[in-house]
């Protein structure tokens, strides 16, 4: 049915593009009259004789002209009939600007843009991947709608395309199809979960960033992927690797328990994070057996460290949020080292990077503790870098390290920049108040800047002064004096009214000085700002409460001032303060009250940080950025009470192999990989070797990280324990399956039913097998009863599986290990040999395991040899 | 994810723009200008700007603005990171990044910008396949272009996309088979009043000029990999070998790439190879002030130290100064008040000093803070951390290589503090 659409498509398209060109060339002409009045357009009109030369250079010189005018934004919409019909062009290049004019302006001109559809429809068919990949990539850009059927057709052939390259555009063009027509949403989730089920890594990354923006709730489509996407995950280049990780961070924070234990909630110095106190509780109450980590959670965790070390900030950031976010916290330590290093990054990676590091180190210091140095401020700094930087080391600091940072403090006090010196200030009273042994000192040292010369300085240390102060009243008259005194000299209104607010506040502490304080006030009120008036108010209200014998003529005059001022803010407090405290016969019950009213104990404000209350966004986002939720925020979930069924992540390969593994392109690509890098001969491993990557590629993933071994060991027994005997018989059945699958491929036949029958073969013949096959089972499955009878056995199935993985690696990287046998790598000795001769040395060792009756290692055998034959 | 670029010039002009998706107009850069203004100096400009309906990422190089125009949630740094790789590939093209060369290569930048993303998604970054594809402009293909009408555009489809190693272009050929790794390390610290110091470590990258035939398989070892406390790879670094063996082993891409960078762990003391003997002062009557000072080495392991110069932002008071160096030249600019000093190579026998007066604004106080001396410098053959590089193979290919290994320190960001 398709090819019959699509010819029929095609012919249509032909009959429209002849007809809309006669439409065009009709048009040109009289455009052509204009030009001889406009410049412009006549410019234009030698542009279009140009484009319709019969010599490319003249085309080509053209084609620049127009991109040149598109780039600095003058409009070149007119000549898109003379473009357009060059789509065909034979030269390359012209082609190529053709296709940038088009999509720039075929929004424009719908019904002209028709006329090239068909040579891209035919392009579609080229035998050249990057032709087809090209047209696809042109044809969806072209935002028509008329031609959404044409597109959603291409899709889905480009979709089942053998080339991964027309794959990866087929990924592309589906958000983009999905912003031009949201209705196709559901066929397109179609294709969707087709891709996802690639297992090329040139798609991983674009077919998750399609799954991200058309259907990110349809998490259930991850499940068979999962496993998978986080073995492709080092291979991905790098912008697929922080698609994938954003979204497997998401993934995880459904699908898994947490991984926090009460413990480490302590580490957060109290505060709690992610969910409330009681929250938290309620579920450990739940949950009292021990906490063991879904072996799919810990399989994530371990496959994106690697990238920590790559050279993409976004990556390293993507790592850094995926280990805050899910890991426990006790690994989180290691993002630490590499976040620092970007700080060497440029200004604007610097910028990022230091506001995750000021959000996480609210939460947990102990992290970025080892590197306070790192955020020492430089006078270089662009202001911003530097208020982030300070906001950081005040995070960090602690009693230890107090006295040293607050020497450092001291030279920001007295920088150029002195929007950078009022922040340290602020920091320094923020210190203060966090670190009780020194306030004292700090407040001893604010007092010194307030003879500093710089005004700036002077102000923001009264201000947090003020602040101070007002957290321990009782003990510090003389400061207060001293205060009192600098309001002959200092101008700023803020650090004024602050003053003044404290002389209010201790009025009966100061009692010779505050009436005095009114008095000059009284004097200079008319000429002061509008904040210092009210605090003027204040004060007076105050003083008339507490100390009306001298004061009350003084009230009055000002109060009478202020009713009289120019702003009306001033007026009403005025007018409130007047009756509030001037007994007369109209002042109602409020008046009794009036002291209690002005000299109630009012709560000291709290110095926090602006960080404090972003944790709720995910690290790395452009909503954490701005702490406002940007649009397209995906929300982190919860962790569940309870983990969802982890089987759903279980894989069956039938039905993959039958989809992908018949592309010899897509094959001949593998083999060519496992030239190259060694994770992939892990996924290539999984890949020939086993279904379920997951498996089978995690443990050699284990043995290739030296001093994990007790991890793997650990994480083989979790699978024991979470999944059930049935599940892991049915899945043994699976393996056989999929052995028997290989057979059947390799006489040419991929029938299911085949599969099927093999499958209830080896069933039978397993369960007529003894226990020593069931070791086998887990020897290829890394799952079932790993009983601690059996621990000396499965070490020598995780040797043999050592072998055998490194035998896998043999044939693909003999050229590079034969040469490297000689200076280095004692290692990779076996590597060496000639294959041939290792296989029997293999089949020794397997005999020696005394495994060779059961069926399920013949079969496995045989897969090997298949294997090595093909290689 | 990207919706547009916009380049924007330091005063102000746009002179190109690129839509990836729809046309966004160029008035939303208007909130970009707003933000510029209230930002004083070009470098606060923040990173990130919400508008009511977009967002603007940008970056700031080479006195240009490159915003890019966003409309839904996305990493920043995700943006942020591939604005400054179209950065480094306008450079790799033209080698320098200017707007000139930009409006005189228009069509070549817009030709790469639309390889580089599809609909605002990365598609092809790595420079190997860009050049594959767009072949940069030199004279002689001008020159070539205008007599035969051949294009600039690779006739050949890029097969690099489509393999295993997309960072190496396909079918290279060289007569003179030759690799170059340079070892450069950067010292950052920072030099209290007293000439202790405060911080200080030492940041490396090894950069590479690799031209081989074919597809060499390479292995660099070093005496003492233990040094390196951190790392960064190119993608094309086997992450495995180094964890097991700390071999860096690759398959390198075709020219220039940066292979690798490393942080020095802080636990070995940094040798601080040069010290500043300062002696500024500003006398509260006068409106004069001393300014003296001498640069001379320090720890240096014989070699000498090269490229001196010396910065230092002056503070506001201070109007101009009168100096005489004992060797290269010093500008003092009036307006931004940075002092600069051009001092060379040191000579130990011979101190290099700058010495004399500085006039200050009558009747204003005096400066509470002595200027930050910025210093730059270079020595030649010396890794100061003392990495070494064992021994550099290739396998898989038959010929010879000629293969050289450069060490160089060189200052950082490093800071006196007076």
């Amino acid at each position: 049915m398709s090819s019959n659409s699509f010819s029929y498509n095609e012919q249509s398209g032909g009959g429209e593009a002849t007809e809309l060109g006669q439409e065009a060339t009709s048009t040109i002409s009289p455009s052509g009259a204009f030009g001889l009045f406009s410049s412009d357009l006549k410019k234009n009109e030698d542009l279009k004789q140009m484009l319709e030369s019969n010599k490319d250079s003249a085309k080509l010189d053209a084609m620049k002209r127009i991109v040149g005018m598109i780039a600095k934004g003058k409009n070149a919409s007119e000549l898109f009939p003379a473009v357009v019909k060059n789509v065909a062009s034979k030269n390359i290049e012209i082609k190529k600007l053709v296709y940038v004019y088009l999509v720039r302006y075929a929004e424009e001109q719908q019904d002209l843009a028709l006329l090239s559809i068909s040579t891209f429809q035919r392009a579609l068919k080229d035998p050249n991947q990057l032709i087809r990949a090209s047209a696809l990539r042109v044809l969806s850009s072209i935002r028509v709608p008329i031609i959404v059927p044409i597109m959603m057709l291409a899709i889905k052939e480009a979709s089942a395309d053998l080339s991964p390259y027309v794959r990866k555009n087929a990924a592309h063009a589906i958000q983009k199809l999905y912003s031009l027509d949201p209705e196709q949403k559901e066929m397109l989730i179609e294709v969707i979960e087709k891709l996802l089920k690639d297992k090329s890594t040139l798609v991983a990354g674009s077919v998750v960033m399609a799954f991200e923006e058309v259907c990110p709730d349809r998490i259930d489509l991850i499940h068979k992927n999962y496993r998978k996407l986080c073995n492709l995950l080092v291979d991905v280049e790098e912008w697929g690797q922080v698609v994938i990780i954003h979204m497997l961070t998401r993934y995880a924070r459904t699908q898994f328990v947490s991984p926090w234990k009460e413990g480490d909630e302590l580490e957060d110095n109290g505060k709690n994070f992610y969910e409330s106190d009681d929250d938290q509780k309620e579920k450990t109450d739940k949950r009292k057996k021990p906490y063991t980590m879904d072996p799919d959670h810990r399989l994530l965790i371990r496959n994106t460290k690697p990238l920590l070390q790559s050279r993409n900030a976004a990556v390293v950031m993507a790592v850094a949020q995926l280990y805050w976010h899910i890991s426990p916290k006790s690994e989180a330590g290691i993002i630490s080292k590499s976040l620092v290093r970007l700080l060497r990054s440029n200004r604007e990676v610097q910028y990022i990077v230091l506001q995750n590091i000021a959000t996480m180190s609210i939460q947990r210091k102990g992290m970025f503790e080892p590197y306070l140095k790192s955020f020492y401020v430089r006078s270089t700094d662009p202001t911003m870098i530097k208020t982030l930087k300070l906001e950081i080391l005040t995070n960090l600091a602690n009693e230890a390290n107090i006295s040293i940072l607050l020497r450092e403090f001291q030279t920001y006090v007295k920088s150029q920049d002195k929007q950078f010196a009022a922040a340290t200030i602020q920091t320094i009273g923020r210190c203060a108040t966090n670190i009780l042994e020194v306030t004292d000192t700090c407040l001893n040292g604010l007092v010194c800047l307030l003879s500093n010369r710089d005004e700036i300085v002077v102000a923001e240390s009264v201000v947090v002064i003020k602040k101070l102060l007002q957290m321990q009243p009782a003990q510090h008259g003389e400061i207060i004096k001293h205060m009192a005194k600098l309001l002959d000299s200092i101008t700023v209104p803020v650090a004024r009214a602050s003053i003044l607010w404290l002389i209010g506040e201790n009025c009966e502490r100061v009692p010779k000085i505050a009436p005095d304080v009114l008095r000059k006030m009284a004097k200079s009120f008319t000429s002061e700002d509008d904040l210092v008036k009210l605090q003027i108010l204040n004060l007076g209200a105050k003083l008339y409460l507490t100390n009306s014998k001298q004061t009350k003529l003084l009230t009055q005059y000002i109060l009478n001032l202020g009713k009289y001022d120019q702003n009306y803010d001033i007026r009403d407090r005025t007018r409130f303060i007047r009756q509030l405290i001037v007994p007369n016969e109209k002042s109602g019950a409020l008046s009794k009250y009036a002291k209690k009213i002005f000299l109630a104990q009012k709560p000291a404000p709290l110095l926090e940080s602006p960080f404090k209350d972003r944790d709720h966004f995910q690290l790395g986002t452009l909503s954490h950025t701005l702490n406002i939720k940007a649009t397209g925020y995906l929300e982190l979930s919860n962790w569940p009470e309870v983990a969802p069924d982890p089987s759903v992540r279980n894989v069956e390969v039938i039905e993959l192999a039958k989809e992908w593994t018949p592309a010899g392109k897509a094959k001949q690509e593998n083999s060519a990989k496992k030239l190259y890098s060694e994770s992939e001969e892990e996924e290539d491993s999984s890949d020939s070797s086993s279904d379920s990557e997951s498996e089978s590629g995690s443990e050699s993933v284990e043995q290739g990280e030296s001093g994990e071994e007790g991890d793997s060991n650990e994480d083989s027994s979790e699978d024991s324990s979470s999944e059930q005997d049935s599940e892991s018989e049915r899945e043994s059945g699976l393996e056989n399956k999929r052995t028997a699958k290989r057979n059947s491929k390799a006489k040419g036949k991929s029938d299911s039913e085949d599969g099927e029958k093999e499958n209830e073969k080896s069933k039978t013949s397993r369960s007529s097998n003894d226990e020593s096959s069931s070791i086998e089972d887990s020897s290829s499955d890394s799952e079932s009863e790993s009983e601690p009878e059996s621990e000396s056995e499965s070490r020598r199935v995780t040797k043999e599986k050592e072998k055998k993985t490194k035998q896998d690696r043999t044939p693909l990287t003999k050229d590079v290990s034969l040469l490297d046998l000689d200076d280095f790598n004692p290692v990779s000795t076996p590597v060496a040999l000639p294959t041939p001769a290792l296989s029997p040395s293999l089949m020794a060792d397997l005999e020696g395991l005394n495994l060779s009756t059961s069926s399920s290692v013949i079969s496995e055998r045989k897969a090997l040899h298949l294997k090595l034959g093909k290689k | 994810m990207i919706h547009s670029l916009f380049l924007i010039n330091s005063s102000g002009d746009i002179f190109l723009e690129k839509h990836w998706k729809s046309v966004v107009s160029r008035s939303v850069c208007d909130y970009f200008f707003e933000a510029q203004e209230r930002a004083t100096e070009a470098e606060n400009v923040p990173p990130v700007i919400p508008t009511p309906h977009h967002y603007l990422l940008s970056v700031y190089r080479h006195k240009i603005f490159f915003v890019a125009v966003i409309q839904t949630e996305v990493p920043p740094l995700f943006v942020i990171e591939f604005l400054h790789r179209v950065v480094d590939t306008f450079q790799d093209y033209f080698g320098v990044c200017s707007e000139p060369v930009i409006k005189d290569n228009v069509v070549v930048v817009y030709e790469v910008l639309e390889e580089m993303l599809d609909n605002g998604f990365p598609l092809a970054t790595e420079s190997n396949i860009l050049k594959e594809l767009i072949k940069p402009p030199t004279i002689l293909r001008t020159v070539v272009n205008t007599i035969t009408g051949s294009t600039n555009v690779g006739d050949q489809l890029p097969t690099g996309q489509l393999s295993v190693v997309p960072w190496r272009r396909t079918g290279v050929k060289y007569t003179n088979n030759e690799a170059y790794f340079d070892v450069i390390e950067e010292i950052d610290a920072i030099i209290d009043k007293s000439g202790s110091t405060i911080t200080a470590e030492i940041q490396g990258v090894i950069d590479a000029c690799v031209k081989l035939t074919g597809m060499p398989d390479l292995t660099l070892s070093f005496m003492n990999p233990r040094l390196l406390d951190d790392v960064s790879f190119h993608p094309c670094v086997r992450f495995k070998r180094w964890e097991s063996e700390r071999i860096l082993s690759f398959i390198p891409p075709d020219g220039n790439f940066r292979l690798l960078s490393y942080h020095v762990s802080a636990q070995n003391l940094v040798a601080i190879p040069v010290y500043v003997k300062h002696n500024i002062s500003f006398r509260d009557s006068s409106s004069h002030g001393r300014f003296e000072i001498t640069v001379g080495p320090k720890q240096t392991m014989g070699k000498t130290i090269e490229g001196v110069t010396v910065t230092s932002q002056m503070p506001k008071g201070v109007l101009n100064m009168s100096l005489t160096p004992s060797q290269g030249t010093h500008t003092f600019d009036p307006v931004t008040k940075m002092l600069s000093w051009d001092v060379g190579k040191i000579n130990p026998q011979k101190l290099p000093s700058l010495k004399g007066t500085m006039s200050l604004q009558a009747g204003a106080s005096k400066p509470d803070e002595n200027p930050t001396i910025n210093l730059q410098f270079k020595i030649q053959q010396l890794a100061i951390s003392g990495l070494k590089v064992n021994r550099l193979d290739m396998y898989g290919e038959k010929y010879k290589p000629f293969k050289g290994i450069k060490y160089m320190t060189k200052a950082g960001k490093f800071q006196v503090r007076t």
